[in-house]
């Protein structure tokens, strides 16, 4: 998400970055980049305006300003204005004093209100709650039955009841304070912003069930209408919080932006996957570093995390700062990484990648081509990649299918990558192997200092 | 060495060894990659094992029964809205693109405000920056040329230009009636696009023509799916062949063109999963269930891409990646009851040449009408 955005930005501010003092058509220049980047990101033309106009109001101060760094000032003011947008706070769930807590949800057909009504449930039952479901869809074909499905899998009960929703809802209400639940999730059918009938259905359903909560169910994938639909929502409901779905894809997500900043509202919740444990808070900090080009690293960490194995990768990272990693090991982490999708994908998120790279689609047959060379090598050579002489290379390459240039070039980069682990582990910059803190030249002190703490002592 | 000069800065607050470990992966890949790019690509074969699996040839007998359709007609809760234009269906929407022309178009004479008012109409119909600028720039050289002089000849002007980027005459659904042996026609798309829903209307449409149809319930990820799509096969009055859910999606395409073909049934429609563009694995499993489709005795004739009409810019990609997984022939514009433009149709003709085929305008079984684009391009203008 919001891949070109950052790459755009990163461009244009990384070009600042070495300047000196910034004349005014270089912030107009700026700007027109910062635009175009925003329109190709999705984000509504209206919202567009209003925040160009602001970052323009604000840098062309800050130049007059200021003599010192007013590259790195403009690149402040886009940052705390797409932080601003993006929510500066997350939303806090607090409860109804007389239980159950009620949350509908609503929005367009395909938003994924069901999915996420049952990821709500989950997490509300994370959070040491007693939710219920209700399914008040009673137009979709199946609605009520994936809902029932879903609730199993998280041992939610579901209710529901054919004929109208409406009394379904309040119905469901009445089982929940029966059964002594004290929160209620109620789904609803998806409906058209401009249908009128549609939408004085849902208002009668807020109105019998009095929720706590109203989420507005928006795909990240959404265009212009965004807007129109978040605001006609708003009208009629009164909608408290957004809940973003589908945002494990690559849709730049200009939606969530403009949603944000025309309702006032937050976005709560952010749906990153199908299963029902992709659902988290919002953060809008993060989302706007990662436009920026900083890359989503604690996304990108949280991903690996699901999928490298923790002690395995605390295991084979202490060898590799102590210079013993082989290319067996390294194999073996990158089967682990080819799991996180896509190369493209994990570059997208990592921060500081030039466009050029990210452009140049690198196929993830260069990850099969790696494999293939190191499945040619036999254990010996894998170990000792020292011992690799010109006949062993031909038999490799042979082997692999590639070009003894190709053998060559992936000895070459792993001994250089060895190395340059091994110096960041000797270095001192985590006391040595197992201290915490100490730092040198090339690693910031988050990194050494978060390294230190995973590889201490327990 | 450049990867850690670019990886090290900005850091968030916690790492851990997984990421060195990715970083240092990634180093040396990239350290390849970026080799591989700077020369021209090589025509070496990729030597890497081709792990395709091997389908079984006989189908396995499927768990859950076929629903056999009702032997009398088709019956739909309304009636058949045949004559019913894309125009008047979206007429009740005053869209802003319209409004954002009028205001655009009602100066005296041609003005700059009047091309950024002219940018911004056609950005809030989802067309694009860069589709834009292929529509406006012939009409500012026929400005120039004083071919055009006032607001309401560029009005003009524009629906002709716009009509004419998305003038592709093949939109027609490939249905091949020499064959001896069922058509099978794959949907497919990202999650909630309404692939399911639109092969009840399809089912319907087809019935009407006079042919027999059989529904695959290649679904077999998302929560009653299958039900779902039953429901659409006893309305629209076509057979359906269904797996257990959580079997593979492939087996079930192939049992369903197995059943199509022993009973002699003219069109297999066959349901996929939903899944986003990005994520490899379901792509290569949508490419399989293709091939898979096409080994039996049936072919596949067509490949309709469900697109959501309110997707913004991202419906490009989602074009693209799914053509080169499935060969796309068409595309479903659907939910353009609501107020999204769906624009974005018109970077994904010019762009990838993929024709919009059908248009989808509301949920009941009859909302599914051919697209055309001198009427979709008037509508806007409406």
């Amino acid at each position: 998400m919001f891949e070109t955005l950052s790459d755009r930005l990163g461009g244009v501010l990384k070009g600042l970055r070495n300047r000196g003092r910034l004349t005014e058509s270089d912030v107009v220049e700026v700007l027109a980049e910062v635009r175009t980047a925003l329109l190709e990101a999705d984000v509504n033309v209206g919202v567009v305006r209003d925040v160009i106009e602001r970052i323009r109001t604000n840098a062309v101060g800050a130049t007059a300003s200021t003599a010192l760094n007013p590259g790195q000032q403009v690149i402040k003011i886009v940052n705390d204005e797409l932080v601003a947008m993006l929510g500066g706070e997350t939303l806090k769930i607090t409860y109804a004093t007389h239980p159950p807590t009620v949350v509908l949800m609503a929005g367009l057909q395909g938003a994924g209100k069901t999915t996420n009504a049952a990821k709500l449930a989950s997490w509300f039952r994370s959070q040491g709650r007693q939710p219920m479901l209700v399914g008040a869809d009673l137009q979709r074909p199946a609605a009520v039955e994936q809902l029932r499905v879903l609730g199993a899998q998280i041992n939610v009960p579901v209710f529901s009841e054919p004929g109208d929703p409406v009394a379904t809802a309040r119905l469901g209400l009445a089982e929940a304070q029966r059964l002594g639940k004290d929160v209620l999730i109620i789904d609803t059918a998806g409906r058209l912003a401009i249908d009128a009938e549609m939408m004085q259905q849902v208002k009668d359903i807020s109105e019998a069930v009095q929720p706590k909560f109203t989420f507005l169910v928006i795909d990240a994938m959404t265009g212009q209408d965004a807007v129109t639909v978040a605001k006609s929502f708003d009208e009629t409901l009164s909608i408290d919080g957004v809940i973003l779905s589908k945002l494990d894809g690559d849709a730049r997500g200009g939606a969530a932006l403009s949603v944000k900043q025309v309702l006032g509202k937050p976005i709560a919740f952010a749906s990153t996957g199908e299963k029902l444990d992709a659902f988290e808070q919002f953060h809008p900090d993060r989302m706007a570093s990662r436009i920026l080009g900083m890359g989503d690293m604690l996304t990108l960490i949280e991903q690996a995390e699901k999928v490298f194995e923790k002690e395995k990768a605390e295991a084979t990272a202490a060898k590799m700062l102590e210079g013993e990693f082989t290319l067996e090991d390294f194999l073996e982490q990158l089967q682990q990484l080819k799991k996180m999708g896509s190369l493209q994908g994990v570059m997208g998120m990592m921060p500081g990648i030039p466009k050029e790279m990210k452009n140049a689609e690198i196929p993830d047959d260069q990850v099969k081509r790696t494999e293939a060379i190191i499945y040619s090598m036999t254990p010996q050579e894998r170990a000792r990649p020292e011992m690799i002489d010109g006949s062993r290379r031909i038999r490799i390459s042979k082997g692999s299918g590639t070009t003894v240039a190709d053998v060559n070039r992936l000895v070459k980069q792993f001994s250089e990558m060895k190395k340059m682990m091994k110096q960041m582990g000797g270095k001192g910059m985590l006391g040595g192997k197992r201290g915490k803190g100490a730092k040198s030249a090339g690693m910031p002190d988050d990194l050494a200092a978060a390294l230190g703490s995973r590889l201490g002592p327990r | 060495m450049l990867a850690l000069e670019i990886f090290a800065p900005r850091f968030a607050a916690e790492t851990a060894p997984t990421i060195l470990l990715a970083l240092a992966v990634l180093t040396v890949v990239f350290g390849i990659g970026v080799v591989v790019f700077s020369r021209r690509r090589s025509t070496s074969v990729d030597a890497a094992p081709n792990d395709v699996v091997k389908v079984a040839t006989e189908p396995h007998d499927v768990a859950a029964p076929v629903v056999e359709p009702p032997a009398t007609e088709l019956s739909s809760t309304a009636p058949v809205n045949a004559t019913a234009s894309v125009r008047d269906r979206l007429g009740k929407v005053r869209s802003s693109f319209a409004g954002a022309l009028t205001s655009a178009l009602t100066r005296s004479a041609i003005t700059q405000e009047t091309w950024d008012e002219l940018e911004e109409a056609l950005l809030r119909a989802d067309l694009g920056v860069a589709t834009t600028t292929r529509v406006l720039s012939p009409l500012r050289d026929l400005v120039k040329a004083k071919k055009v002089v006032n607001p309401s000849d560029l009005r003009l002007a524009l629906q002709t230009e716009m009509t004419a980027q998305i003038a592709n005459t093949a939109r027609e659904l490939n249905f091949d009636s020499s064959l001896n042996a069922p058509n099978v026609w794959l949907v497919v798309g990202v999650n909630g696009a309404g692939k399911t829903t639109t092969i009840g209307k399809l089912a319907a449409q087809q019935r009407k023509l006079g042919r027999t149809v059989l529904m695959a319930a290649g679904d077999t990820f998302r929560a009653a799916a299958g039900d779902q799509l039953e429901t659409w096969a006893q309305r629209s009055g076509a057979e359906i062949v269904r797996g257990s859910e959580g079997s593979d999606p492939s087996s079930v395409v192939f049992d369903g063109v197995a059943r199509a073909t022993a009973k002699k049934i003219d069109l297999v429609l066959a349901d996929t999963a939903g899944r986003l563009q990005n994520n490899t694995n379901l792509m290569e499993e949508l490419t399989k269930v293709r091939r898979v489709a096409d080994k039996g005795s049936g072919k596949v004739t067509e490949v309709l891409l469900v697109i959501d009409a309110t997707t913004g810019q991202n419906g490009l990609t989602q074009a693209k990646q799914f053509a080169q997984a499935t060969a796309v022939t068409g595309v479903v514009l659907t939910k353009l009851d609501g107020s999204a433009r769906g624009g974005i149709v018109f970077a994904i003709e010019t762009e990838l040449q993929i024709p919009v085929k059908l248009v989808g305008l509301g949920e009941t079984i009859e909302d599914l009408v051919e697209f055309d684009a001198a009427e979709f391009v008037a509508a806007l203008f409406d």
